[in-house]
C-alpha cells in the first residue's frame, strides 16, 4: 500500500537496502510458507477427512445428548433445548467476525493472499451462522417471551452484526479487482471490529433506557452440569463444522485463484485423468 | 532520476507487461507506445505512485519509491486521462487549487500569462463548465507549464488539442528537458520537433509471459 | 524543495475553501439533503398521527433519523465527483499527508451539510411539538453527531468511490457505524424531555467524535489509496 512518509530522507545506498530487505525476508520464511496456498492446500487435504469425522461425531453426541437426554428446564420446559443450536451459532457468528479482522490485519500488513482468501470464505459462513442465531433466537422467543422478536440488546447487536457481514460480502462483490477488493474488505472488517464494542455498549445502554428489565437471557443462572456438558460439546462440534466448511471453501478458492500455476494445473489434469 | 526494475503488472488475470526495466535520467523524454489496452495508463499510474498493485521495483533517486513518497510527490506532475478540472470553477481558480495541492504557489500574473499561452485569454473568469473538453485539457496544460516539478508524467497530453496547441506543448516539453527535467508520456503522436531527444518504448515487447518470474515465487502477494 | 517546506495548513484551508466555493456555486445540489430532511420529517406526522402528545414523544427520534438519512444522501458525492473528473488522483498525488486533505474534505462536507441540518433542526422540532426544554439537547447532540456522521460515513464513501451506483452499498456500509450515534443522540433528547440530565450522552458522543477525528481520516485515506488501484 503506498503510504505517505515525512520521515527525514535517509541516505541509504541501493545495495545496502537490497541486503536489508533480503535479511528481513529470511526471518519470515516460515511465516511465508504458512501462507503459501499450495502448502495449505496439501495440508488441509490431509486434515479434512479427520476433521469432518470428528465434527460429525461430536455433533451427533452433543445434539443427541442435549436434545434427548438432558432433563427439561424447570422454568422453560423443553423449549430451552434450542440453546444447543442457538448458543453455538451465536458464539461462532461473533468469533468469525473477529477472525476475519485478524485475517484483515494479515492481509494489509503482510499482503498474504491466503489470509484474504480466508477472509472472503469466512464472510458467508459467518453471515449464515448469524442468520441462524437470529432465527433460532426468534423461535425460542415465541414460547419464552410470547413474541417472535424483542428489541433485546443481544438480538439487536446480532442483527447489526448481520449488517456488518452483509457489508463485507457486498463490498467484495462490488469491486472487480481481486487485490483491491481484498484490501478494501480488510479495512472494512477492521473498522467494523472497532465498532462492535461501541455498538454492543450503546445498544445495551439504549435497551436499559427504553425498556427497563425485560425477560433476559443475560443473567445466567449457573447452569446444571448435565446441561452444560452437552452445550460445550455442541459448541466444539460447531467450531469443527465451521473449520470443515471453511477448509472446503478455501480449497476451492485456492484452486480458483491459483488456476494459472503449474501445481493446480497438475492437480486438475490428474483429477481429469482418473 | 526514476528507475524501474523488473516491473510486472497484471490486471484481470492478464499479464500486461513483465520484466520491464526503465532508467530515466534528467533531460530525457520517454515516450511509451502501445496499442489500446496494452497497459500504458497502468504503467503511468504505477510510475506516479497511484497504483501499488505491481511486482518489481520502482526507485526514485536511488531509493525505493515507497520510502520516499513525500519527496517524490513534491517533484512530480501527473497529467491523467481526466483533466482534474472542476466545471464550477474558473480556469484561474482551478490552477490555484491544483498548485496548492502540489505545494506550489503561482502569482496571479503568471497564471494569466500561462492561460494566454494555451489560448485561453479572455476565458479566465468563466466557469469551466462553459468550456469545451479540449479547453479543459488546456487549463490543465497551463498548470503544467507553470509547474517547476522536475518529473512530468503525462497520459495522452495531446488528446483533444488542436494543431497550434500541439506545437506549443512540444516546444514546452523541449524547454522542460533542456532545463534538466524529465518526461514520461504516452502518445500516439510522433513528436516531430523533439525527435532527436525522444526515447521510445514499445510496451508490447514486454507482454510475453516469462516462466521464471511465474506465480509461485511472487513477491508482492504471496 | 525539501520535505520540510510543506505548508500543510495552507493546503488544508485551500481545499476547504475550494469545496465551499463548489458547494455555493451549485446551491441545488447542496440544498438537496436539507430539502430531503424537511420532507422526511413532515412525512412522519402524516404517516403516524397528527396528535401533539404522540408527536412530542417521537420528535427527537424523527429529527435525528431525518438528519441521519440526509447525511447518508449527501455522502455519495463526497469523493465521487472528485473521482469522476480526475481531481481525486491529484489529491492522492499531493505531497501533503492524505489524512490531512481528507479531513479538509470532511470539514467542508460538514460545513455545507451538517451545519445546515443543525440550523433546520429547531424548525422541525417546533413542527413536531418537541418540548422546549429538550431543544438545547437536540442542538448539542446534533452539533456533536453530524461531524461524527460525516467522518464515519466518509469511510464508506471512500470504499465505494469507484463502484458504479454505489449508493445502496454506501448505506449498508455506513449504517452500522451510525447506530451508536443515533442511540446517543436520541437518548440525549429523550432524557431531556423527561427532564433529566443528558450530559452523559453528550460526553459519550464527544468521546466518539474524538475517536472518529483520530481514526476516520486514516481509514479514509487508506481506503482511497486502496481503491485507486481500481
Amino acid at each position: 500500500m503506498p503510504g505517505y512518509c515525512i520521515k527525514p530522507l535517509r541516505a541509504v545506498s541501493p545495495e545496502r537496502q537490497v541486503r536489508v530487505t533480503v535479511e528481513k525476508r529470511m526471518n519470515w520464511t516460515f511465516f511465508h510458507k504458512l501462507g503459501s496456498p499450495k502448502w495449505f492446500y496439501e495440508i488441509s487435504g490431509k486434515w479434512l477427512p479427520w476433521l469432518a469425522i470428528l465434527a460429525a461425531l461430536l455433533m451427533a453426541v452433543g445434539l443427541t445428548w442435549g436434545l434427548m437426554f438432558t432433563p427439561p428446564d424447570y422454568l422453560q420446559g423443553n423449549s430451552y433445548r434450542i440453546i444447543f443450536l442457538h448458543v453455538p451459532t451465536a458464539f461462532l457468528a461473533s468469533a468469525i467476525y473477529v477472525m476475519m479482522a485478524c485475517a484483515g490485519v494479515v492481509t494489509l500488513v503482510w499482503k498474504m493472499k491466503l489470509a484474504d482468501m480466508a477472509l472472503k470464505c469466512c464472510a458467508p459462513i459467518g453471515a449464515s451462522f448469524c442468520l441462524m442465531a437470529l432465527i433460532t433466537g426468534a423461535i425460542w422467543g415465541k414460547p419464552t417471551w410470547g413474541t417472535w422478536w424483542v428489541w433485546d440488546a443481544r438480538l439487536t447487536s446480532m442483527l447489526i452484526l448481520l449488517f456488518l457481514y452483509m457489508g463485507v460480502i457486498a463490498l467484495r462483490g462490488a469491486i472487480r479487482t481481486t487485490n483491491t477488493a481484498a484490501r478494501a474488505c480488510a479495512i472494512l472488517t477492521l473498522v467494523g471490529v472497532i465498532n462492535i464494542p461501541i455498538i454492543k455498549f450503546s445498544v445495551q445502554w439504549w435497551n436499559t433506557l427504553h425498556q427497563g428489565a425485560t425477560l433476559k437471557l443475560t443473567e445466567k443462572p449457573s447452569m446444571a452440569p448435565e446441561m452444560l456438558w452437552p452445550l460445550l460439546i455442541s459448541i466444539a462440534a460447531f467450531y469443527l463444522f465451521f473449520t470443515v466448511v471453511l477448509f472446503l471453501r478455501l480449497r476451492t478458492e485456492i484452486l480458483d485463484r491459483e488456476r494459472r500455476t503449474k501445481w493446480v494445473h497438475n492437480i486438475v489434469t490428474a483429477g481429469a485423468g482418473n | 532520476m526514476l528507475e524501474v526494475a523488473k516491473l510486472r503488472c497484471e490486471r484481470d488475470d492478464r499479464v500486461l507487461f513483465s520484466n520491464l526495466s526503465i532508467q530515466l535520467s534528467p533531460g530525457e523524454l520517454l515516450q511509451i507506445e502501445g496499442c489500446n489496452g496494452a497497459g500504458k495508463t497502468t504503467l503511468l499510474r504505477v510510475l506516479a505512485g497511484l497504483s501499488g498493485d505491481y511486482r518489481g521495483q520502482v526507485i526514485w533517486r536511488g531509493q525505493k519509491l515507497s520510502r520516499v513518497y513525500a519527496d517524490f510527490r513534491l517533484s512530480t506532475f501527473y497529467f491523467g486521462h481526466k483533466p482534474a478540472v472542476k466545471t464550477e470553477l474558473t480556469p484561474v481558480e482551478n490552477i490555484l487549487w491544483r498548485s496548492s495541492l502540489r505545494n506550489e504557489s503561482y502569482s496571479e500574473q503568471s497564471v494569466f500569462s500561462a492561460l494566454e499561452h494555451v489560448n485561453l485569454a479572455g476565458y479566465e473568469d468563466i466557469p469551466c463548465g462553459q468550456l469545451s473538453a479540449g479547453q479543459h485539457r488546456r487549463v490543465a496544460l497551463a498548470d503544467l507549464s507553470l509547474s517547476t516539478t522536475p518529473l512530468w508524467i503525462l497520459d495522452e497530453p495531446f488528446t483533444a488539442i488542436d494543431v497550434d496547441g500541439v506545437a506549443w506543448l512540444e516546444q514546452r516539453l523541449a524547454q522542460h528537458i533542456s532545463e534538466g527535467g524529465a518526461v514520461v508520456m504516452t502518445s500516439h503522436q510522433s513528436l516531430s520537433k523533439l525527435s532527436d531527444r525522444v526515447r521510445k518504448l514499445r510496451l508490447e515487447a514486454f507482454s510475453a509471459v516469462d516462466e521464471e518470474t511465474g506465480h509461485e515465487e511472487s513477491e508482492a502477494w504471496l | 524543495m525539501s520535505v520540510a517546506s510543506l505548508n500543510g495548513g495552507r493546503a488544508f484551508l485551500d481545499l476547504v475553501k475550494r469545496d465551499l466555493v463548489l458547494a455555493f456555486r451549485t446551491p441545488g445540489q447542496t440544498l438537496n439533503p436539507v430539502a430531503f430532511y424537511l420532507m422526511v420529517a413532515s412525512l412522519f406526522p402524516l404517516g403516524i398521527a397528527p396528535e401533539k402528545a404522540l408527536l412530542s414523544q417521537l420528535a427527537g427520534g424523527i429529527v435525528w433519523i431525518g438528519a441521519l438519512l440526509a447525511v447518508l444522501l449527501s455522502l455519495d458525492s463526497l469523493f465521487r465527483s472528485d473521482q469522476e473528473d480526475g481531481s481525486l488522483d491529484q489529491l492522492l498525488l499531493s505531497p501533503h499527508p492524505l489524512p490531512l486533505l481528507v479531513l479538509a474534505k470532511i470539514s467542508a462536507h460538514w460545513l455545507t451539510t451538517g451545519v445546515a441540518l443543525i440550523v433546520m433542526a429547531p424548525l422541525l422540532a417546533l413542527m413536531l411539538h418537541l418540548p422546549t426544554q429538550a431543544f438545547p439537547a437536540l442542538l448539542l447532540s446534533l452539533l456533536l453527531g453530524t461531524p461524527l456522521m460525516s467522518l464515519a460515513g466518509g469511510i464508506g464513501a471512500a470504499l465505494t468511490v469507484r463502484v458504479q451506483r454505489g449508493g445502496i452499498l454506501l448505506t449498508l456500509l455506513s449504517l452500522p457505524l451510525y447506530i451508536p450515534v443515533l442511540i446517543f443522540g436520541t437518548g440525549a433528547v429523550q432524557t431531556a424531555v423527561e427532564g433529566l440530565s443528558y450530559s452523559g450522552h453528550l460526553l459519550w458522543m464527544a468521546a466518539l467524535l474524538m475517536l472518529g477525528l483520530c481514526l476516520a481520516p486514516l481509514a479514509i485515506a487508506a481506503s482511497l489509496r486502496i481503491v485507486a488501484d481500481g
